[in-house]
């Protein structure tokens, strides 16, 4: 039933649907809601059998969530920012374990300075711990993908973060249907691990691995990834048919087909995205957008499908690889490597990527104009007062 | 202080075949029916401590648990002697994931347990003394102060054995690690059983390899409580202590005889009991037999670090009580 909710909430109540036997969670902003909505579900006892667990850093919520689904348990557990990353270790054990817990990061910059505003610094950091990533675009996304992020995670056997983006969807309420039990139930048949902490037939599970056979391990779990290129969009397409609404999958191309220019982004910036794109294809501009759901692993077949037509590619991104640039434009790049790509660092610790500063860009952008490596709505009289204070 | 309770050795022994008790009395390693939880193919050094206390304390808790125990493994030296890929020694349901997490790992192994109503399992975490008492102690510390259904165990070999002897903050003061060649100098130290019982869990114990049969009753004493509980247990390290294999036993009885490291047990965060040393002996008797302390008694004697040792070891014997007689009642 449709309803106007909080995004943090309407992503616990479909957490709680998935049936999670032990959540763990330590807080952080913009998290917080999520997990305080899912400890008084889990304290009224409407979430039976479950345990929440209060733990006293994001290490051992990730640690604790390991152990629960080693024993066959549904863990899930959320984060964001600098909780992400005090958990990098743990993080790519589970993913080394291959074990499905499936957690929510409420997207937000990474310090120093400090920062609780939204970007993708915390998940693009942890782009190769070997975790599936999803990026959602609404609300009604980010509690879609959950379910669907349950189902691929045990499917496969890899853990899955769902990336939402902090305040602009956590704290946003809006028009959301959050998932029935009786839906999420068809989805979600009972969780049954690939091996399982069992007294009664014991299993060695994290041994030490030598160079003999390290690279095999890696080779495979490289496979597994590439495998969840045709799982999710499955998946996504089963939810389609479950729920009458198109959620997930790997990619969402909008007005890609013919069009010169095709801007691609992640996240809660598609909606602004496409309103200005419709905007200016009304005014005779030939441009789409291409939403990026799955990150990790990357869709390259499906991105270069996309792009094909394109004759420039402009990539708008919500993190920073210092020194470099793009993030999300190398895996672009790699996957169509004779389209001109363009990388636009935007909307980084909050900041407002507004209608208006993406009309002016792809406006340049279409003219060729545009640098190879733009910051947008970048503040040159503070750039260039702190180079002269500095020298 | 109370009086230690009889743990029916052998006559004049410390041997730990019991073969004269009730089956019942009997130790676990008696039993033909015991776990072998870490059985052989191990690549542990001759003569470690840490094989022979994680052996005694895995059998002892799967006998208690009737066989039914999970077990969680820090990165050490036990982890890596015991699980070479594609081979283990375990005969328990183990896992191992970081070196920091092992406690929380277990919190989630508890938590999962609880959850499908698996009330028979049992879980066991346990590391060396660097995984416990420094990279770990805030997992431990958290996993204490919910009182999560654990069995927490700490092998104290008194360094970063596995990475090849390094100081940790169990390291003794005067000890050559490769990071402290001149010496661990003093500080304030840390004794983690005391920490552990500041959090006031159930169970808390010390052991050491040299007194099997203690260890083992300390395991089953406490596999009777649920909730946290902690063991912490001396497992001396040929390789990092600089002794001969065969001398394991001997160091770490000398280690309680000394007053170095003191055998007790607290309920509900109270010592309960006290191993008492029935002849107390110089601390200069442990140091000298380890090429760890060497330097102290080299060229230029260091008097000065065996007196604050011999001072620190009387400190434990005066707030332990370990030398008083025992009460009659
Ligand atoms: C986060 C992290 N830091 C460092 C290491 C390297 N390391 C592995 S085992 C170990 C020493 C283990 O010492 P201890 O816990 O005392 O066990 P022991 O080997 O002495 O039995 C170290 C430092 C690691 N694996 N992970
Ligand atoms: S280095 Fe020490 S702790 Fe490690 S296996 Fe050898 S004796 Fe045992
Ligand atoms: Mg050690």
């Amino acid at each position: 039933m449709r309803s106007q909710i909080e995004g943090s909430r309407a992503v616990a109540e479909t957490v709680a649907r998935c049936r999670p036997e032990v959540i763990c969670a330590y807080p952080i902003s913009p998290q917080t809601h999520i997990v305080e909505a899912l400890s008084r579900l889990v304290a009224s006892g409407e979430l039976a059998p479950c345990e929440f667990v209060n733990v006293e850093s994001e290490f051992a919520a990730m640690s604790v969530a390991i152990g629960a689904s080693a024993t066959g348990a549904r863990a899930y557990t959320a984060t964001a920012s600098q909780g992400l990353l005090y958990m990098t270790e743990a993080l790519f054990n589970a993913a080394g374990l291959g074990l499905p817990i499936v957690m929510t990061v409420a997207n937000r910059a990474i310090g120093a300075p400090i920062n609780i505003w939204n970007d993708h610094s915390d998940a693009m950091s942890q782009r190769d711990s070997g975790w599936i990533q999803l990026y959602a675009e609404s609300n009604q996304e980010a509690a879609d993908l959950h379910v669907q992020a349950f189902r691929i995670a045990e499917e496969l056997s890899l853990p899955v973060m769902v990336c939402m983006d902090g305040f602009v969807l956590t704290h946003a309420v809006e028009g959301v249907d959050v998932p029935s039990q009786e839906q999420v139930d068809t989805m979600l048949p009972p969780y049954r691990p690939r091996q399982v902490l069992d007294p009664d037939d014991p299993m060695t599970i994290g041994a030490m691995v030598g160079p003999d056979a390290f690279t095999e391990v890696r080779y495979l779990a490289h496979l597994r990834h590439r495998e969840a290129l045709t799982v999710i969009p499955r998946v996504a397409d089963e939810f389609a048919r479950e729920f009458w609404r198109s959620s997930g999958g790997l990619v969402r191309p909008y007005g890609c087909l013919g069009a010169e220019t095709v801007v691609v982004a992640l996240g809660s910036v598609l909606g602004t995205l496409k309103d200005t794109v419709d905007e200016l294809r009304a005014e005779g501009l030939s441009i789409g957008v291409l939403g990026v759901t799955t990150f990790r692993p990357f869709p390259s077949k499906a991105v270069r499908a996309a792009l094909r037509g394109a004759r420039r590619v402009v990539v708008l991104e919500r993190a920073l690889a210092v020194g470099m640039g793009g993030i999300v434009s190398a895996d672009v790049r790699g996957s169509v490597p004779e389209a001109s790509i363009t990388t636009v660092i935007a909307g980084l610790g909050g900041r407002p990527v507004t209608k208006a500063s993406l009309r002016t860009m792809l406006t340049e952008a279409a003219a060729d104009r545009l640098k190879p490596l733009t910051f947008l709505d970048l503040k040159d009289d503070v750039v260039e007062r702190e180079l002269r204070r500095t020298g | 202080m109370p009086a230690q309770r009889i743990k029916f050795y052998q006559t004049g022994s410390f041997a730990v075949g019991n073969r004269l008790l009730d089956p019942e009395q009997r130790s676990v390693q008696a039993g033909a029916d015991r776990a072998n939880s870490l059985t052989m193919g191990h690549r542990a050094c001759q003569g470690c401590g840490e094989a022979l206390g994680a052996r005694y304390v895995l059998d002892a808790v799967m006998r208690a648990a009737g066989n039914r125990a999970v077990t969680v493994n820090a990165t050490g030296c036990l982890e890596v002697f015991s699980t070479p890929y594609p081979e283990s020694s375990w005969r328990v349901a183990w896992l191992h994931s970081l070196f920091g997490n092992a406690p929380a790992v277990a919190t989630g192994v508890a938590a999962a347990l609880k959850a499908k109503g698996r009330t028979d399992v049992r879980v066991v975490g346990q590391g060396g003394d660097g995984g416990t008492v420094d990279i770990g102690l805030a997992c431990l510390s958290g996993m204490f102060e919910r009182n999560d259904d654990v069995l927490y165990v700490c092998y104290d070999n008194g360094g970063y054995m596995n990475t090849g002897v390094q100081r940790s903050g169990a390291t003794p003061h005067g000890a050559v690690t490769t990071t402290t060649p001149a010496g661990n100098s003093f500080g304030q130290g840390k004794s983690l059983p005391l920490i552990a019982m500041a959090h006031r869990i159930p169970y808390v114990a010390t052991a050491t390899v040299a007194d099997l049969r203690d260890l083992e009753s300390k395991v089953t004493k406490a596999m009777e409580y649920h909730g946290a509980r902690y063991l912490h247990v001396l497992v001396p390290c040929p390789l990092g202590w600089r002794t001969a294999s065969d001398e394991t036993i001997r160091i770490a009885r000398l280690a309680t005889e000394t007053g170095i490291f003191p055998v007790f047990e607290a309920v509900d965060g109270e010592v309960t009991e006290v191993t008492r040393i029935r002849r107390l002996r110089p601390v200069v008797d442990y140091l000298r037999p380890q090429g760890r302390f060497a330097h102290l008694f080299g060229e230029t004697p260091r008097d000065d670090v065996i007196r604050r040792i011999q001072a620190e070891a009387d400190r434990t014997v005066r707030v332990f009580g370990l030398t008083e007689p025992d009460e009659v009642s």
